[in-house]
């Protein structure tokens, strides 16, 4: 290792790097490129979906023949845009974003580290998730096209559908580079921290990211092992997942049979679940931060909110049969599980109440970071309240599999994820370029993409009391879906919208990257180590030299003291 | 549009025994998430106005964690504890185990495939005929034993699932390629149907008319035109269908 | 500068080195791993309507036994490399270690007599469902312990090249971590499939 190299070349400084700035980066200019291209799917669905059989207009003509043909999507390519949606959302956008990114660039500077434990290893995760990535990708193209069972991938449909097979080899990659990452992330956590950097002087966004990895080290081997079983059920002719007696297509199914199609429900949601947490978890640290140097007082009830932290994190392994309410798994079953997914919902009722009451008494700064934290509260508020019914099972029974479903995780991870990392990246900015975006056009951003959010995922909630299921080609096939029917338009216009308000944020950022104003180290007046280095982290070493900490993380207007902050790495 | 006037924004009509319980709870879980919503919300925008940004006004500098702000989590906790037990499993053990008695209901075997519904009646003598999966082709989709006198009377309706009113009906369903759901809004009842699983299911129809089946679980290329209807008709009504199904098929 | 220093030496909040920790994290997640697999097996042993269990006969227990044994002989010469090395002995370190990477060979080879014999008996991998798990969890075990060969083989040749002595010999430990690990499975395989 020879950290302060500097004849590394461009590859091995931008490329191959093993810095932990520079991988974080790399994670966060992929995970926008595949949130970008996640939402471009939904919005060709979206069209599909408002005005259903129509050509598309203008992109129609440019669709490969696999996806639309004369413009005119077919119910095939939607099930792709949908299965592929979903996973590349999860998997290659929003966790990227949250732990990749955010965790692999600041997790190491708010402990007070020069890089992660494995810096080599970093660099190979990131790499790993790269090639899955472009598989997933490139899965479009191959002959059967992308996967279309959905992203739970539900069996026996995605055993007999083209374009499973790459899809479970894509996500074996993300799934190691997750695994590891979060091994990474651990050790780096629980072995590097700076002398005097305490457990519970530990900021809250450490604390997230450290019950996020444990929560992918343990779920994600079993779905490794899910898909691994998947994997041979459709190339080495097992049975794992296949009853005996299969007719498809008016044919018997030439399998010897005796497996069982709910044994993948139950591995797949056991990893499902706590991924759920390991999108919201990361985007809760970002909140506790922000929130804490906006009001400029130390967070409600620290303690309290690291604690449902690891609460959440031992729950979540404990909540999974939820899902599978209306499976036909056993009754008994089911009152263990809504009693589990009812005891989950009272540590994040417990996170809320803690960033709600750190508004009390404070100096509220409405800074751009601080509009998106503050957001994040109401809005994971819909997000989580909405999850009620849906782990109650009598009104489960109803529910299930339909828009509310959609509209529940959607308020959760994107109204709910999605802001709080929008609002991570305004705030962490300044100490990643070292100048500050332009705060006009952020807030152009912000109420533009607060206001499109809610015309998509405000509707869904109506469409799906109304009993619209999910996963429909063309809703206005059944009639029971024809009278919600133009709240589709609206949503697809809202989607729209959505789009549209992404061009200033797109613009700002890579214009702040070059033209920006200059900035201090400190600009937010911060009291975490990550804002003790210089803006950016020196490469290789972060800190001028290694920082000590003497106190909590968020001591902010200690009466007394000259400057409404103390740092914790002042003495 | 919408010929049976069942639906609209909102919840569509209730048609069975049960409906009306579950209604009650969506009422009630919504008029309780509502409460919350506007609680946390008032107290949200107050904090705002209340404690924006002042000249020569600090922020309250303190750690402490006042036993008070606990309160929130524990009545979460305690009326969670009071749904579950109070209504949550009294009405689930009454839709899932509840089964009516075979004598006094209607039974009906339904076998789903990609994409439609093989409802499978016992017809007058009210005995199945036997089923086996390898005799089934185009034909004989539901793969009956021709050689067993009780498949003779035995009545298939495609899509279709006459009902009688004001009694139980019996649902058992398998189905023969992938995960299916079936799933009646009015009825307010929805069940997975999963290969290689006899899964039964009843429910009560009420009212008398025409209700949707839509299929809820993604089943491949033609889940969105998975459709089929519930007919429910008066005693009589039905009582003649079953006459006359009986004669076509014989 | 101290304070760099402590960030740049081997010494850390713990005390536990970072490698040593990483790989029984890493351990944790291979638990986890066979976990999800055994589980299914258990789960559809237990409950599945079509589960044939081959006789006893064909499924070769005195081989398999056999090859158990070598198994936890391989384990032991493991800590006898390690305690070797720890006491400054080198030679005994590249001794045992020989003699482990022989008996993770000897493991594959009596494996790799085992599985076309029990294609000849009909037990594939699509023959019924305790062929597949058979194959499956076998077969992936199999790839650990090629893993598991590879590791070793590395360490032998940095032992050869004397590259650890009794105070730096973390890498020695950890491969044997991983052994052990390796071994420990095969303990919970051996009679799930042979003998239950």
């Amino acid at each position: 290792m020879e950290p302060n190299n500097h004849s590394e070349n461009f590859a091995q400084k931008w490329v191959f790097s093993k810095d932990h700035k520079v991988i974080g980066l790399q994670y966060m200019f992929t995970s926008f490129s595949f949130l970008l291209f996640g939402f471009s799917l939904v919005l060709l669905m979206r069209w599909q979906l408002a005005y259903p059989g129509n050509p598309i207009p203008w992109i129609g003509s440019f669709l490969p023949k696999s996806i639309a043909v004369g413009g005119i999507m077919h119910p095939a390519a939607y099930n792709s845009l949908g299965a592929m949606h979903g996973t590349i959302m999860i998997f290659l956008g929003i966790v990227p974003l949250g732990v990749g990114a955010f965790g692999n660039y600041f997790l190491p500077l708010q402990i007070g580290a020069r890089d992660m434990a494995f810096p080599t290893l970093n660099m190979f995760s990131y790499w790993v998730y790269f090639l899955g990535g472009l598989l997933m990708f490139f899965s479009f193209f191959l002959p059967g096209g992308a996967a279309q069972s959905g992203w739970t991938s539900y069996v026996p449909l995605s055993i007999i559908s083209p374009g499973q097979t790459v899809w479970l080899i894509a996500m074996t990659f993300l799934i190691t580079s997750s695994l590891l990452g979060s091994i990474n992330f651990i050790v780096t956590t629980v072995n590097l921290r700076a002398p005097g950097l305490t457990w519970s002087r530990l900021p809250l966004f450490v604390w997230a990211q450290f019950i996020t990895a444990l929560l992918l080290l343990f779920a994600f081997p079993v779905l490794q092992a899910g898909a691994v079983l998947q994997l041979l059920d459709r190339i080495a002719g097992t049975s794992f997942y296949i009853p005996t007696g299969l007719i498809v297509g008016g044919a018997p199914l030439d399998r010897s049979g005796g497996g069982s199609a709910l044994l993948w429900q139950h591995l797949f949601w056991f990893l499902a679940h706590p991924e759920v947490y390991v999108l919201l978890l990361p985007a809760m640290g970002i909140v506790s931060e922000i929130l804490a140097n906006g009001t400029r007082k130390p967070i409600f009830g620290y303690k309290e909110i690291a604690g449902s932290f690891c609460f959440i994190g031992i729950l979540s392994f404990m909540v999974w049969a939820h899902h599978m309410f209306v499976s036909g798994m056993k009754t008994s079953l089911s009152y263990l599980f809504m009693t589990t997914t009812m005891i989950i919902s009272v540590p994040s009722v417990a996170i809320l109440t803690c960033f709600l009451l750190s508004l009390k008494g404070a100096s509220i700064r409405f800074t751009l970071p601080m509009l998106f934290a503050l957001t994040f509260l109401p809005m994971f508020g819909i997000g989580g309240l909405t999850g009620l019914p849906l782990g109650f099972t009598p009104t489960d029974v109803y529910l299930h599999d339909t828009y509310y479903v959609i509209g529940h995780f959607h308020y959760v991870v994107v109204t709910g994820s999605m802001i709080a990392l929008m609002g991570g990246i305004y705030y962490w900015f300044p100490k990643m370029f070292g100048r500050k975006m332009n705060e006009f056009w952020g807030k152009v951003h912000f109420w533009g993409t607060i206001l499109t959010m809610n015309g998509i995922f405000f509707p869904m909630f109506i469409q799906g009391l109304s009993g619209v299921q999910r996963r429909l080609y063309d809703p206005t096939v059944q009639s029971h879906n024809l009278a919600v029917q133009p709240t589709n338009v609206f949503m697809s216009y809202c989607a729209l919208g959505l789009l549209i308000f992404q061009i200033p944020f797109i613009v700002n950022f890579f214009r702040s990257i070059f033209k920006g104003e200059k900035t201090e180290e400190n600009p937010w007046h911060a009291t975490t180590l990550e804002w003790a280095c210089p803006s950016p982290p020196l490469p290789h070493k972060n800190f001028e030299s290694a920082p000590t900490v003497y106190r909590g993380p968020y001591e902010y207007s200690v009466p007394g003291h000259s400057t409404d902050y103390i740092p914790q790495n002042v003495p | 549009m919408n010929p049976s006037g069942h639906y609209g924004w909102g919840l569509p009509a209730a048609a069975s025994s049960y409906a009306h319980r579950i209604d009650g709870s969506l009422n009630l879980l919504h008029g309780v998430m509502l409460l919350i919503f506007f609680l946390w919300g008032i107290y949200l925008v107050w904090c705002l106005i209340r404690y924006r940004r002042k000249e020569g006004v600090a922020a309250v500098y303190s750690h402490d964690t006042p036993f008070s702000s606990y309160i929130p989590d524990v009545v979460m906790l305690l009326f969670e504890v009071w749904l579950i037990f109070m209504i949550g499993i009294p009405i689930w053990a009454h839709i899932r185990e509840d089964l009516p008695k075979p004598g006094k209901s209607i039974q009906v075997r339904l076998v789903a495939e990609q994409f439609s519904w093989l409802f499978h009646y016992p017809g007058p003598d009210g005995k199945f005929g036997k089923a086996n999966s390898a005799l089934m082709h185009s034909n004989n989709p539901l793969g009956l034993d021709e050689n067993d006198p009780d498949s003779k009377d035995d009545i298939l309706s495609v899509n279709e699932l006459y009902l009688p009113l004001g009694q139980p009906v019996l649902l058992e369903m398998s189905s023969k390629d992938v995960v299916h759901s079936f799933f009646v809004p009015e009825f307010r009842t929805k069940q997975d149907i999963v290969p290689g699983m006899k899964i039964p299911m009843w429910f009560e129809p009420t009212a008398t008319g025409k209700f949707e089946i839509g299929c809820a679980q993604l089943c491949g290329t033609g889940h969105y035109r998975m459709r089929g209807d519930v007919i429910v008709q008066s005693p009589q009504e039905f009582e003649e269908w079953i006459q006359k199904q009986t004669k076509k098929g014989s | 500068m101290t304070e760099t220093e402590h960030a740049l030496s081997n010494e850390t909040v713990t005390g536990i080195p970072n490698g040593k920790l990483g790989i029984w994290v890493f351990l944790a997640s291979e638990v986890m791993l066979f976990g999800g697999f055994i589980s299914s097996y258990v789960v559809l042993r237990t409950g599945s309507d079509f589960f044939p269990i081959p006789a006893r006969e064909l499924l070769g227990v005195p081989l398999a036994t056999l090859n158990t044994f070598v198994l936890i002989t391989s384990s032991v010469t493991m800590v006898l490399a390690l305690d070797a090395i720890q006491k400054g002995n080198r030679k005994g370190l590249i001794q045992f270690l020989t003699w482990t990477i022989f008996l993770g060979f000897c493991f594959l080879a009596i494996k790799s007599y085992e599985y076309p014999h029990k294609w000849s008996e009909g037990i594939t991998i699509s023959s019924s469902l305790f062929g597949s798990f058979y194959f499956t969890l076998t077969g992936l075990h199999g790839l650990h312990v090629i893993g598991g060969i590879a590791f070793n083989l590395y360490i032998l040749i940095q032992a050869i090249k004397g590259r650890y002595s009794a105070d730096h010999c973390d890498r020695v430990e950890y491969a044997g971590l991983y052994w052990h690990f390796v071994d420990l499975v095969w303990v919970i395989l051996f009679p799930i499939f042979y003998l239950l």
